[in-house]
């Protein structure tokens, strides 16, 4: 029986990073964006959970991409 | 940026409502004095607005265009049903209690149900009062009934009246009082939205809603007045039912179970509903479908000796367009001449005043003529214009092109845009746009000129490029090593309007030839569309001459084919986009265009019904390799019979049976191929299918030896009557021919049984064409309408236009695919 999984090594779940306060304000002066300009993620996510981040953070999503090998994304958490 | 609407809401119209809106009350049902001067409480009374230029509106002093007009209100004799809320009146008759007014629902079920849900089964007691509920009865278009007595619009509005405020909050029944569906005030819309028309004989013409109002008032005055003399009933019924009449089709004149209200002439009126509804309507209409002046539309036809990025105009077209060019210092002489030789459609004045050029005032003109002028001239050979053909799919569907005036009536275009456009000339139309300002000139040369568009922006290969002919022509005048004395180069070259200093030889091969419209600076290799794919690939030395090797501009081996310069494929093309500018990409295309007819010109090109012959010991070949199959088939469906057939994993028994039936039959059609394919003579038709410029190996097949399958729904053929597909065959037959095997080809004809196979395929294919295409057009316009306003800004970022991000680096990698090598960035090789 399986009791837990791991979610974060599944290969489909992308790699996420919570952004300290200092890379959050430069990630959205690079970008030119508020807060809610930016693409959101639930707080209920379960990967958010997982790295335990907060409404307000901002994360690093790191994919896998076709055109590019490797594309950054940017979310910040909300409430639902 | 976007601002948010906060707040919606709807309510029905109240009579303070109205009264309130309205700046006049509408007393007379006549429209004009003595003088011709409208009545002052008559539906065109000055204060509902202006209409007429130079008069300024007696209410809010605004002049016409300025003064959005304003409503009146007519005061009814009689309470009138509005024949847009019939169901909902009906609907509130049937749940509220006929004599204590209470919804019909008890407190009990206090839970709130909907009026449209309490409607469906009304109690035949009032829960409240305990009266009993007559049975409501609706006749089309306005008349309740109650246990068959008719109900009066002004008995339901008392009974309306009854209902009090919480109880209709009970059935959620918002948006105002229950009485106010029944109008006993009646807007009158300002005169700004039923203009008059005044007709060159000077007479008025007055708009349909105006005629429709001049019907309501005056039958509501004289209804008034017979109400006032105490008149019988039976002459108030009537006219009560004439105002209804009359209000309802103002509103609504298609309405069913009414003789619609006619104007003199027998035409129906236009009510308000059918100002909005349908095609023409206000919504269809004027909303979604605007229109525009500098515009032309006719058939296009090909011309395969102009460049990709010129037009043929007709020249009725042509001096019918115009372009609005200021009279300056530099070009005032040059005007004046176009004036003088008639060029000049319209000068215009700084007084704002437009003067047709005629050959009459030309002179006058040409000598008052000054810098502060502006004028209308013709389109002439230059002029940038945009093109475009429906359905506007994608951004090459509209690009800029050059005008070329030319005598006849249609569009010309090079065939090789057709791609972009989707273009044929079996009737096609297209539409052209006259640029009329310098900024939109520049824009669209600079955009979305056709040599700008060569690259396509959805997969980074060339969207325009040679086709058909074209195409044949290039393959035949490069293959091999043909050689022309240098006379007949020379005229062919000349044909095809190249301007080349030939080299002081005597012979000259194509391939030469064709090498001249290559830049010095292109080197290449690659295989070719009539590439066999051989196990090992003799490369230069290629007996189909199938490798094409470029070096420094010049074509030393292989066939220039659809695999180099056509369109979608043209690898030439792609990569000539890196060593030269879009302007020489343009030439090549139109030279090499030209160069291909010209020498197909010359050599001739023909297919005919000969050329599908094979030697009778082939077709032997071919027919004994169909019996085999069919054999095969049998062979099949004997173990079927005997249960001994191999099942494939995951299917039944039938399943495997039709799998391996298929497959046997694929396989056949696949070897009379290749039969085929080395025994046809070298004809054109074979020429076609190896240059890639139409048809291929298959089609050929099909015309000279075998069909093969015909498959509906990628089954073989299973439909029809009491277990077979046509009563030629047994019952339960699963035998190749009875379920849609073609043995012969086209040129042998088929049989009656095989047509039918044959005509059911292409019937379902028809269908299925139009279907996707609906289908897929409707998830297109869903994706564009999602995406229409993203933008990629300055730093490579996807925004819409709230500046929420979408994507923060365009397509992850930030490539433009139109300044891409089919999606890849390789500059460096």
């Amino acid at each position: 029986m399986i009791t837990s999984v791991e979610i974060t090594r599944h290969v489909l779940v992308p790699k996420h990073e919570i952004l300290s306060e200092g890379e959050k304000r430069e990630v959205l002066k690079a970008f030119d964006a508020t807060e809610s300009q930016l693409p959101k993620i639930v707080v209920s996510d379960p990967v958010i959970q997982l790295i335990g981040a907060r409404s307000g953070n901002v994360i690093r999503i790191t994919r896998k991409s076709p055109t590019a090998g490797e594309a950054v994304y940017y979310r910040i958490v909300v409430e639902k | 940026m976007v601002s948010r609407i906060a707040k919606m809401s709807f309510s029905i119209l109240s009579p303070e409502n109205i009264k309130s809106l309205a700046t006049v009350r509408i007393v007379t049902s006549d429209l004009y004095d003595v003088d011709g001067y409208p009545v002052e409480g008559g539906v065109m009374d000055p204060r509902l607005g202006v209409v007429d230029p130079g008069l300024h509106c007696r209410t809010c002093g605004s002049g016409i265009g300025e003064c959005p007009g304003h409503f009146g209100y007519l005061e009814l004799a009689k309470p009138v049903i509005h024949i847009l809320y019939t169901k909902a009146i009906y609907k509130m008759l049937k749940i509220s209690c006929q004599k204590c007014g209470r919804i019909l629902s008890s407190d009990k079920e206090g839970a709130k149900r909907s009026v449209k849900d309490l409607s469906r089964n009304p109690p035949n007691k009032c829960p409240h009062c305990g009266a009993a509920q007559g049975k409501i009865k609706f006749l089309k278009p306005a008349t309740f009934y109650e246990d068959k007595e008719e109900l009066s619009a002004e008995e339901v509005r008392e009974r309306f009246e009854r209902i009090e405020k919480p109880e209709l909050k009970k059935v959620k029944f918002l948006g105002g009082r229950p009485e106010w569906l029944i109008l006993t005030l009646l807007p009158i819309s300002p005169v700004t939205t039923r203009p008059s028309i005044t007709l060159e004989s000077g007479e008025k013409s007055e708009d349909d809603l105006t005629h429709k109002l001049v019907d309501i008032v005056r039958i509501n005055q004289s209804l008034r007045e017979n109400i006032d003399i105490g008149a019988p009933d039976f002459i108030i019924k009537d006219l009560w039912e004439l105002l209804q009449y009359h209000v309802s089709t103002y509103f609504d004149n298609e309405l069913t179970g009414t003789p619609q209200a006619r104007h003199r002439s027998g035409r129906p009126l236009k009510g308000m509903i059918q100002r909005l509804k349908g095609k023409e309507g206000r919504i269809r209409g004027n909303l979604l479908g605007k229109r525009v002046n500098f515009s032309a539309r006719t058939v296009i036809s090909p011309d395969p000796r102009i460049s990709i990025n010129e037009v043929g105009v007709p020249e009725v077209i042509a001096q019918e367009l115009t372009i609005e060019v200021p009279v300056t210092k530099l070009n005032i002489d040059h005007l004046k001449g176009m004036v003088k030789a008639e060029k000049v459609n319209y000068v215009k004045r700084p007084d704002g005043r437009r003067i047709k050029v005629t050959s009459e005032n030309k002179k006058e003109i040409v000598e008052n003529l000054s810098m502060d002028w502006t004028i209308d001239r013709q389109l002439h050979d230059g002029d940038i214009v945009l093109f475009n053909r429906q359905p506007s799919l994608h951004r090459p569907s509209i690009m800029a092109h050059r005008v070329k005036v030319m005598p006849y009536k249609t569009f010309r275009i090079a065939p090789q845009v057709c791609p972009p456009y989707n273009a044929d000339f079996d009737g096609d139309e297209m539409n052209l746009h006259a640029l009329q300002t310098e900024e939109s000139r520049v824009e669209a040369s600079e955009l979305i000129d056709v040599k700008n568009n060569i690259i396509s922006p959805r997969f980074g290969g060339p969207l325009i490029g040679l086709d058909l002919d074209q195409i044949s022509g290039i393959y035949l005048l490069t293959i091999g090593n043909k050689v022309f004395k240098r006379k007949d180069a020379m005229e062919m070259i000349a044909a095809a309007g190249l301007d080349i200093d030939l080299p002081d030889r005597e012979e000259l091969s194509g391939k030469e030839i064709f090498s001249f419209l290559l830049p010095d600076n292109l080197s290449m290799e690659f295989k070719a569309n009539c590439c066999v794919n051989c196990d090992t690939c003799l490369h230069e030395r290629c007996k189909y001459d199938a490798w094409v090797k470029i070096k420094d501009g010049r074509l030393l081996t292989g066939t220039i084919d659809s695999a180099a310069v056509g369109a979608f494929k043209g690898k030439i093309i792609s990569k000539l986009h890196r060593v030269v500018d879009t302007e020489k990409i343009k030439e090549f295309i139109d030279n090499c265009g030209r160069l291909a007819i010209s020498y197909l010109a010359r050599r001739g090109f023909s297919i005919g019904i000969s050329d599908l012959d094979l030697p009778p010991a082939i077709m032997h070949h071919v027919k004994d390799r169909v019996d085999e199959a069919e054999k095969e088939s049998n062979q099949l469906i004997d173990k079927f019979g005997k249960k001994t057939l191999k099942i494939l994993p995951g299917l039944t028994a039938e399943q495997s049976l039709e799998t391996q039936i298929l497959n046997v039959l694929a396989q056949a059609l696949n070897d009379i191929s290749k039969i085929v394919e080395q025994h046809i003579k070298e004809s054109d038709i074979i020429v076609m299918a190896n240059s890639g410029s139409k048809g291929s190996l298959v089609n050929i097949t099909q015309m000279a030896a075998c069909v093969g399958q015909e498959a509906i729904l990628g089954q073989r053929i299973k439909r029809g009557y009491s277990d077979r597909t046509l009563p030629h065959f047994k019952k339960g037959d699963l035998s190749a021919d009875a379920h849609g095997f073609v043995t012969r080809g086209f040129k042998q004809a088929l049989s009656p049984t095989e047509l039918f196979w044959n005509v059911m395929n292409g019937r379902e294919g028809l269908m299925d064409k139009s279907l996707r295409t609906r289908k897929s057009g409707y998830m297109q316009r869903r994706l564009i309408n999602a995406l229409q306003d993203l933008q990629v800004r300055h730093n490579m970022v996807v925004k819409n236009s709230a500046g929420q991000i979408i994507q923060f680096r365009v397509g992850e990698d930030s490539v433009n695919p139109s300044k891409s090598d089919w999606g890849e960035v390789k500059w460096l090789e």
